[in-house]
């Protein structure tokens, strides 16, 4: 009996310590699940008592969890609509807490056969618009644009159109594929294709420099680029809460902030905010 | 005689009969709830005003320091589209947009290019496949060939997409010399491993089921096995071939996954077969995650749903009638 009585109060001391560990939960962007996943990891292996539970979905799925409730911290490539701050409103009475966690160049890829070198931000939007379809108009073979797109639910999609695009829409030529891995790997096997995304290293695809306009110089994405704000197309990448963090949300946002997690930004492969 | 009441048997038959009224229900909420989130666009669709007032400001935490000249972004605020009839028929699909444009004729004219490719090419093969092991194969080949072409309905349709992604669109594009590299033709052969083993196997139960009586009388007044098999049992069957090719249809036409990874997913309007497409399915698979929840693009989503549902449901009907009234009626006074 007395066993029974021991064993019963180390299960309740064994919970009580589970239960006292803060646990975060992290949900959104694909872009950026990655690097939730490397932060948290390294904070935890710090953080022995903080328990940070990291899920992707895509950043609209982030903020329908934030809206829901079911996720404390919601990772997003693309700010918050506005009907999507409507809803936070409505359901908690505020419109969230935006946290610039990281920077993000978006590159633009070619097959490594093309001749075209660079290209400038009105050539992009002519092209991905529907305008230009042919590489001739932009110095390149006497050839058809393939256009690779992405999902319309993917930030990156949003971010283009809005940034890029002036908000107008994608020519309905453009293959919507699933996630950038697939654009690279449709653009290394189709010589006259043009795609969208972060920073990748692939074989067969070379990323092409972008101009502001056609007078200013071209400049590759690279970490230099993107910092100094030379590269034309950068974004941030956002993280958002329900109310201003405070405790171990707020210790752990601080510490994405700090030295030590952008570092990490870095490392994954993306660029400091600070 | 009075039957004795047994307890045991009392309850295994409740349980099975509660069981079957279960899986009843579900199937009637399941069509109750996709045409409820069908049912906004019919009714007015107000867009409810915005609660937040003008002079708030969302608030940022831990704003960079630096200011470096990035390009902020700049989020363009969507409006909420208008899903009137008229742009429910229009002629492009743009639902995250400005002015979203929610066109159905694309998608349908996608769905429908796709099935007919993977039908063109599944029913002929399916449907003589089936022929040659019910009439001419040896016994060896076809206890081989059954089970063999119903493995490869067992193939996750990923699977299936993943060889058309990778292999089958390269393959294509070398020999037919296309532009676009993943396109409705692509997507309608891939499809059509899925669809050929239905056709098959639907076909081959009906062609064995045509009476031993009639293939004999025929082999007697001197037909050859040929002629038997194309003039006498296939004719005899054709009500349960014809089911085969509806239910190969209706298959085709629900697929997502192969269609969504090979058929590059672009919401062009042609007939053009070497064309990428965007099906209805490959559409509600790749958008549904992500949309606003309550959203018109959400309805619309869910009106395509109803659209599928109804065709289904329509094929598998009519195949219903032709093989339990026509083929059976057929053969009942042999």
């Amino acid at each position: 009996m007395k066993k029974l009585a021991l064993l019963t109060l180390t299960a309740l001391v064994l919970l009580g310590s589970v239960v006292s560990a803060e646990s975060i939960t992290v949900k959104g962007s694909d872009t950026m699940v990655i690097l939730a996943q490397r932060w948290a990891e390294i904070y935890m292996a710090k953080h022995p008592g903080t328990v940070i539970q990291v899920t992707g979905g895509g950043s609209g799925t982030g903020i329908s969890a934030l809206v829901n409730g079911t996720t404390d911290i919601c990772n997003s490539s693309r700010p918050m609509k506005k009907g999507e701050k409507d809803k936070l409103k409505i359901r908690f009475n505020s419109l969230g807490v935006e946290i610039k966690s990281a920077k993000d160049g978006l590159s633009i890829y070619v097959n490594e056969s093309n001749p075209v070198k660079e290209l400038t931000l009105d050539q992009i939007k002519k092209i991905y618009t529907g305008n230009f379809t042919n590489w001739k108009q932009v110095g390149g073979p006497d050839a058809k644009i393939i256009l690779y797109s992405r999902e319309n639910n993917s930030g990156t999609y949003v971010y283009m159109k809005d940034n890029v695009l002036g908000g107008e829409d994608f020519s309905p030529s453009a293959q919507n594929m699933p996630g950038t891995a697939a654009v690279v790997n449709a653009i290394a096997k189709d010589k006259y294709g043009v795609g969208y995304g972060g920073a990748a290293y692939a074989k067969g695809i070379r990323m092409v420099g972008v101009k502001k306009d056609a007078s200013s110089p071209a400049y590759e994405p690279t970490a230099e680029n993107v910092k100094s704000g030379n590269y034309p197309i950068s974004r941030y990448l956002f993280m958002y809460t329900k109310s201003r963090p405070t405790g171990a949300m707020k210790e752990y946002i601080d510490w994405i902030l700090s030295s030590e997690g952008q570092e990490i930004v870095v490392k994954v492969g993306y660029f400091p905010v600070k | 005689m009075k039957r004795k009441f047994r307890i045991g048997e009392f309850l295994i038959e409740q349980a099975i009969r509660s069981i079957a009224f279960v899986s009843l229900a579900m199937i009637v909420l399941i069509i109750i709830f996709v045409f409820r989130e069908t049912f906004p666009i019919f009714s007015s669709h107000n867009a409810a005003p915005s609660v937040i007032a003008k002079e708030e400001v969302q608030e940022t935490y831990g704003e960079p320091t630096s200011s470096s000249s990035v390009s902020a972004n700049k989020g363009v605020d969507a409006v909420e589209g208008d899903a009137s009839l008229k742009n429910l028929t229009g002629r492009e699909w743009q639902p995250v947009s400005g002015q979203p444009k929610f066109g159905l004729i694309p998608l349908i004219v996608g769905s429908l290019k796709v099935t007919l490719i993977a039908i063109l090419i599944a029913a002929p093969f399916g449907i003589l496949a089936a022929l040659f092991t019910s009439v001419f194969a040896p016994r060896w080949a076809q206890e081989l060939m059954k089970p063999a072409i119903e493995i490869l309905a067992g193939i996750p349709s990923v699977v299936i997409g993943f060889f058309a992604l990778i292999v089958l669109a390269s393959f294509f594009q070398n020999v037919f010399g296309y532009t676009y590299r993943l396109n409705a033709f692509v997507g309608g052969v891939a499809l059509s491993l899925a669809v050929m083993p239905i056709i098959y196997t639907i076909t081959e139960d009906a062609l064995t089921r045509v009476p031993k009586v009639m293939t004999e009388a025929s082999l007697a007044l001197g037909a050859t096995k040929w002629q038997t098999a194309l003039f006498v049992i296939l004719p005899a069957a054709t009500p349960g071939v014809f089911a085969a090719v509806l239910l190969g249809i209706g298959r085709a036409f629900g697929e997502t996954m192969i269609v969504l990874m090979a058929t590059g997913n672009a919401a062009m309007l042609s007939w053009n077969l070497f064309e990428p497409v965007r099906s209805m399915t490959a559409t509600i698979g790749a958008e549904m995650a992500e949309v606003v929840f309550g959203d018109t693009h959400y309805n619309v989503l869910f009106l395509i749903g109803s659209i599928l549902f109804a065709f289904a449901f329509t094929l598998n009907a009519i195949a219903e009638v032709f093989i339990r009234q026509r083929l059976m009626k057929r053969f009942e006074g042999i």
